[in-house]
């Protein structure tokens, strides 16, 4: 456990040191500040509902900034030949990975509070579908930070590492519910629903814990770090 | 606890059809600093990365500090500090920052790895650059930081990969210097091309080629078995010395009849003939006593009008070349300019 604190802290720190956790950070607060407000206004209800949305659509691409270098930056650079021949084992490695780019979302995340607490100011807020949004931002995140790593345990360069995750994110973040909204109804629509990760936050952003939703991102997290467990370990005996 | 450190029995490793390693075995003592050589690709790597945990090999087991790599693969990778080729470092940390973190890695903690930490900054010599962000550092100081995280630990066992590479020839000799130092207490095994650094550093040699073992002694017995010493002989082309006088003679005077005679010669071949002068390089066979006396003798003999007799004694360089490229050492290697034709026998 030791291990895993100590890899996922030296990660995090290290994002202070590139410009990516900046951008990152920069994007998501910005652009879902700007377009939350700007609906909000419009819409004229105190809700926060719609910003989940847009950290959802966002995260499509923040999530494989965050996880593009964690393992092929290592690989590249070979630092990762001194990181698996310390007396860790390759899970700890591929948790401490895991959690530090989780935790610099959670920051971020947390960063994004403000919104919340600013319309509260306007108008009589609904705190519990904020926190059940919240869990489900986090469960979210996890699961894309997951299925990032992934792309970066079997890639050697970042940026191949960056469109694998970005292609398989936009798919299942962008197009899928883009394409269960466009045909509303029919065993279509529901079957996109159910691979929908806007589809699962959104029902957690209404107030509702459903555990579909729960055990969804929460098995992608699991299947994301056991084959990111398989890529490292394979490593050896290629 | 007993006195062998590492034992490797038939390792190999091949990556598809392609054998980086076959069958290597060896067993390496305290206190031993084993020199790895061989041309590039030749499997040196392979078998460092395989004693470290990094890869699996393809066949044959090793024990580490008593640890079977198999079983107990985090009780190898504890007992083992371990250099990289190319010293791979988080470039954007602080160097006190780094060996923090290697320190926690290492199961250090609290007063100890502060402790640790201090002292091996001060044993490799970077107190000037401990605020120092690794990227900002010279080649040599960066080399200073990778064997400070390998020394962190007090490991028994230390392997590094070309530690000496790319560093100039005074950074070299410090590294040099330390890795001696530290071998003392240690058994250490490096690995590099510079075989000038093998003859100054280790006690053994292990010669890797093509992923066999083709050598493994002291580097004095390799020199030994590998030939005895070389003698040339320059001596003037068309003239002979007759009754203490210089004569013009037609031809070269048959300098392999006269010392390929001789008692404890072994081969006798020319290496020049320009300017007049012609330079042959007489073989010796191993354990002979100093031969200069009777080819000074049998050249007076033969009329021939020396005018050089150098003593060449075999090098390490030399037992390389041989093992490794099944021949010799090109002639006037200094002066490429000059270059002989390639040599005919050996």
């Amino acid at each position: 456990m030791q291990n895993v604190f100590n890899i996922a802290w030296r990660q995090f720190r290290s994002y202070f040191n590139g410009p990516v956790a900046y951008i990152v950070a920069i994007i998501m607060l910005g652009v879902v500040g700007f377009m939350f407000w700007t609906f909000f206004f419009l819409q004229g209800r105190a809700t926060v509902h719609e910003m989940f949305n847009w950290m959802g659509y966002v995260m499509v691409i923040a999530a494989p900034a965050i996880t593009m270098g964690l393992i092929a930056e290592e690989k590249a650079s070979g630092t990762i030949e001194i990181l698996l021949t310390m007396p860790v084992k390759e899970s700890e490695v591929i948790l401490g990975k895991f959690f530090g780019a989780f935790g610099l979302y959670l920051v971020i995340v947390l960063l994004t509070f403000v919104n919340p607490l600013a319309v509260s100011q306007f108008g009589q807020l609904d705190w519990g579908p904020v926190m059940t949004g919240y869990l489900g931002l986090v469960l979210e995140g996890s699961a894309m930070i997951a299925i990032g790593l992934v792309a970066s345990s079997t890639q050697s360069n970042q940026l191949v590492a960056f469109f694998i995750s970005l292609f398989l994110l936009a798919f299942v973040g962008w197009l899928v519910p883009a394409a269960a909204r466009f045909l509303a109804t029919g065993w279509l629509a529901s079957a996109l629903e159910t691979i929908s990760f806007t589809h699962h936050l959104e029902s957690m952003a209404r107030g509702v814990i459903d555990t579909r939703d729960v055990l969804f991102f929460v098995s992608l997290t699991i299947a994301g770090l056991v084959l990111s467990f398989q890529a490292v370990e394979s490593r050896r005996w290629s | 606890m007993s006195d062998v450190m590492i034992e490797a029995h038939g390792l190999g490793k091949s990556y598809g059809s392609f054998v980086a390693l076959k069958n290597a075995s060896f067993e390496l003592r305290r206190g031993e600093i084993l020199g790895l050589l061989g041309p590039n690709g030749a499997g040196k790597s392979t078998t460092m990365k395989i004693l470290t945990c990094f890869i699996a090999p393809s066949t044959g087991t090793a024990k580490v500090n008593g640890c079977d790599i198999w079983e107990d693969s985090i009780g190898a990778r504890a007992a083992i500090g371990y250099l990289p080729e190319s010293t791979p470092l988080y470039q954007e940390m602080l160097v006190k920052e780094y060996l923090d973190w290697v320190a926690a890695m290492r199961g250090l903690s609290g007063e100890k790895a502060e402790r640790r930490v201090l002292e091996v900054v001060e044993e490799v010599g970077l107190e000037p650059k401990i605020a120092a962000t690794i990227k900002e550092l010279s080649k040599g100081f960066k080399q200073r930081v990778g064997l400070a995280q390998a020394l962190i630990h007090e490991p028994p066992i230390l392997i590094l990969d070309e530690p000496m590479s790319g560093l100039d020839p005074n950074q070299a000799a410090e590294i040099r210097e330390l890795i001696r130092r530290i071998g003392e207490e240690r058994t250490v095994i490096l690995s590099t091309h510079n075989l000038d650094e093998v003859q100054k550093t280790c006690q053994r040699v292990l010669i890797i080629h093509e992923g066999r073992i083709v050598a493994d002694d002291t580097p004095e017995a390799l020199i030994a078995t590998s030939g005895g010493p070389r003698y040339r002989v320059t001596f003037l082309d068309g003239r002979r010395l007759e009754a203490g006088s210089l004569r013009d003679a037609k031809g070269a005077p048959d300098a392999r009849a006269a010392f390929g005679k001789l008692a404890g010669v072994d081969a006798v071949r020319e290496l020049s003939n320009k300017d007049g002068e012609i330079k042959v390089e007489i073989t010796a066979t191993a354990k002979v006593s100093d031969l200069r006396p009777e080819i000074f003798q049998a050249a007076v003999e033969a009329g021939m009008v020396v005018v050089g007799l150098e003593t060449k004694t075999q090098n390490l360089d030399q037992v390389f070349r041989d093992l490794t490229t099944g021949e010799p050492e090109p002639e006037e290697r200094r002066r490429p300019k000059r270059r002989a034709p390639a040599p005919e026998e050996e």
